[in-house]
């Protein structure tokens, strides 16, 4: 976490202290810029082999991980750069992963997919469907083993649902009373395919049965998130087992870097544009008079010079050397 | 020297683990209430508390990744896929998440979890519950292949397997589970990675490992008599591969057989033969293998004994690749 948001956690912690509103919103404003100027460079044959894009679904890392205290495990997808932008990661660390530069965050090892980032809580983002609840799961039992008053998070998409990562470590967490809090960020989309097509029934309602608890929230709106994870976050660290949060959400962009997104149905984009997260908060942060024109324009201003930065900074960062140690173990023993 | 089961071997290595440090867990089906099928870990979850000792759903995905979560975060976890058969279900989380976390994180966490399983055929448990797991783990940078043959073995390697920061995936050959053997020092602590040359010999070395090792030398035996001299290495650990004992002894007998229970072909002995005509070209008169057939294995009792890389198919092979007659007196297997 950095250090910012470590005081904004320690300070909700302590019940003292909303966060910031305005620092959610630049949260969402720096991963949206960070994701197109993402797509930017992946055109311009700097990001490599493929990425997905968490542009549209912001709200989602940012309003969860605003609940989250110092100590707390996160373990995102392959989507993963909000995941990681939300918890604090340097951003010019995960920029120059991407470009797979030496002074990345995993110096050049893990690429976009799977990056880790365990300073600032990221056990790490899996590039397979449904690890990252696996990870948490495990993270949970570790934390709860070990008496800390901590929780792990799991973000995953919708269709993870059909995956036998989500049935069997939802079930393994329930049993074992966990604390462990599984966000299905559902963006109706599999991959190129709607989720409906391929799913039965309620996704949710999977979770219910084997006793979650459970609720479903829109995923646009980082205030409601924000509200469903603290509830979620509250009962999984209360000792009373995991919870469920499905977020509805929607990605602006393709599932991947080859994907023009002709599966989606008319209109649905310019709908879902006009629900863009970033104008609902804006739009709040106004109404409430949280932030006036001035502070969100400044607040976007600062966000496209930071990626701008960062974006220059990384294509003049080294590459790592090609003998730059493949080592296969740890060498080293438990005392 | 005292005596010990094989089994009561590996008990009184994760009980003494467990009691030594208070991060390792030990978890998996029907292993805590119930004592394990196979009767190993009975009064572990008495003797260690039911915290650190605890029976799972059937759901080998979710024991993996849990393990893997609470390795990454401080706990050592042990856990028990009951058969080798079942362990291409949690493989996702053996080879993508615990095998590649070290390297990819770029070395912010190893991965110190243990895998214990039960392999091998002989004991009428036909073609899904007989298998040898090695080949489908043997390509996978960062998981280590511990494959012990004895009690002592067992319990020595098992405690390292349990320091050692790295997934390790521990096999255990159902047919060496009543076996009994000289016990080692109290607390022995052996090292992975070390093949042993457990009987010496001039003519011939035999590389084998497990069960296979206890027939090697009942042919070693057997072959004495025919004026063949077989020095026998028992491989102890199949990733990482200690080659270079076997070329040690190659240099000296010139010819060497390799005997893996398991499928001719993708086997670890493809792996041994050709790293060692790499290596060791000018040294080798004769070099081959003797394994399973690239069939299932079979179910009946003469159909099963047939398949399998026994005493007598050894002395059989080496007399025909040696050109000698064979005796008339045939030798039985020891175990």
């Amino acid at each position: 976490m950095s250090r910012n948001k470590r005081a904004v956690a320690e300070a909700v912690a302590r019940g003292d202290r909303e966060p910031e509103p305005l620092e959610l919103y630049r949260q969402m404003l720096l991963i949206r810029r960070f994701e197109e100027a993402v797509q930017r460079l992946f055109q311009r044959g700097e990001v490599h082999g493929t990425t997905h894009l968490y542009s549209g679904q912001e709200a989602g890392a940012v309003g969860v991980c605003s609940v989250l205290r110092e100590g707390d495990r996160v373990a995102g997808t392959y989507r993963g750069h909000g995941h990681a932008l939300a918890l604090g990661v340097d951003p010019q660390a995960l920029m120059d992963e991407l470009l797979g530069r030496a002074t990345g965050v995993c110096a050049g090892r893990a690429g976009s997919m799977n990056i880790v980032d365990l300073a600032h809580g990221l056990i790490g983002c899996f590039g397979i469907v449904g690890g990252s609840i696996a990870a948490a799961t495990g993270a949970a039992l570790a934390l709860e083993r070990q008496g800390l008053d901590n929780v792990a998070v799991a973000f995953f998409g919708e269709g993870t649902a059909n995956q036998a990562y989500f049935a069997e470590c939802l079930n393994f967490a329930q049993v074992l009373r966990l604390p462990v809090v599984f966000v299905c960020e559902n963006n109706r989309y599999m991959e190129f395919t709607p989720i409906e097509d391929v799913t039965a029934g309620s996704i949710r309602a999977r979770a219910e049965v084997l006793g979650l608890l459970a609720t479903t929230v829109d995923g646009m709106d980082v205030r409601a998130v924000r509200a469903a994870a603290a509830t979620a976050v509250e009962h999984a660290r209360s000792g009373a087992g995991p919870a469920f949060v499905e977020t509805l959400t929607y990605r602006f962009v393709g599932h991947s870097r080859s994907d023009p997104g002709h599966y989606r149905k008319p209109g649905e984009l310019d709908e879902m544009l006009e629900r863009d997260p970033l104008k609902i908060a804006r739009a709040w942060l106004l109404d409430s008079g949280e932030a006036s024109e001035e502070e969100l324009d400044a607040a976007e201003a600062w966000a496209a010079a930071r990626i701008d930065e960062v974006t220059e900074r990384a294509l003049a960062a080294p590459f790592p050397a090609p003998d730059a140690g493949a080592r296969e173990y740890k060498e080293s023993f438990a005392a | 020297m005292s005596e010990i089961e094989f089994r009561d071997a590996i008990k009184q290595a994760l009980d003494e683990e467990l009691a030594r440090d208070e991060r390792v867990v030990f978890f998996g089906e029907d292993v805590a209430a119930a004592g394990g099928v196979f009767a190993v870990t009975g009064g572990l979850q008495e003797a260690h508390g039911p915290r650190r000792v605890f029976d799972t759903p059937i759901s080998e995905l979710a024991i993996a990744g849990a393990a893997f979560g609470a390795a990454v975060t401080g706990l050592r976890p042990v856990v028990e896929i009951m058969f080798g058969d079942f362990l291409h279900l949690p493989m996702d989380s053996l080879v993508n998440q615990s095998a590649k976390y070290w390297f990819i994180s770029n070395e912010q966490a190893s991965v110190p979890l243990v895998v214990r399983s039960a392999v091998g055929a002989g004991g009428r448990f036909g073609a899904i519950h007989s298998q040898m797991p090695v080949p489908w783990f043997q390509g996978v940078p960062g998981i280590k292949i511990v494959c012990p043959a004895t009690p002592r073995d067992a319990k020595g390697l098992l405690k390292a397997a349990i320091r050692d920061d790295n997934p390790v995936l521990f096999l255990e050959h159902k047919r060496l589970y009543s076996m009994k053997g000289p016990a080692g020092e109290p607390g022995e602590v052996l090292p992975i990675g070390k093949a042993e040359v457990v009987r010496p010999g001039d003519d011939l070395t035999i590389a084998t490992a497990m069960k296979s090792v206890h027939d090697a030398l009942a042919a070693a035996e057997e072959l004495q008599g025919d004026g063949v001299s077989a020095e026998v290495v028992d491989l102890k650990t199949l990733r990482p591969l200690d080659l270079a004992t076997v070329r040690e002894s190659v240099v000296r007998t010139n010819r060497l057989l390799v005997v893996e229970e398991g499928p001719h072909t993708g086997g670890w002995s493809g792996a041994v033969l050709g790293q060692l005509a790499e290596d060791a070209l000018e040294h080798l008169d004769d070099v081959w293998r003797l394994t399973t057939a690239d069939a299932p294995i079979p179910y009946s009792p003469p159909l099963e004994d047939a398949f399998l890389p026994t005493a007598e198919r050894i002395v059989a092979s080496v007399r025909e690749r040696l050109g000698l007659a064979a005796p008339s007196n045939p030798v039985t297997s020891t175990v």
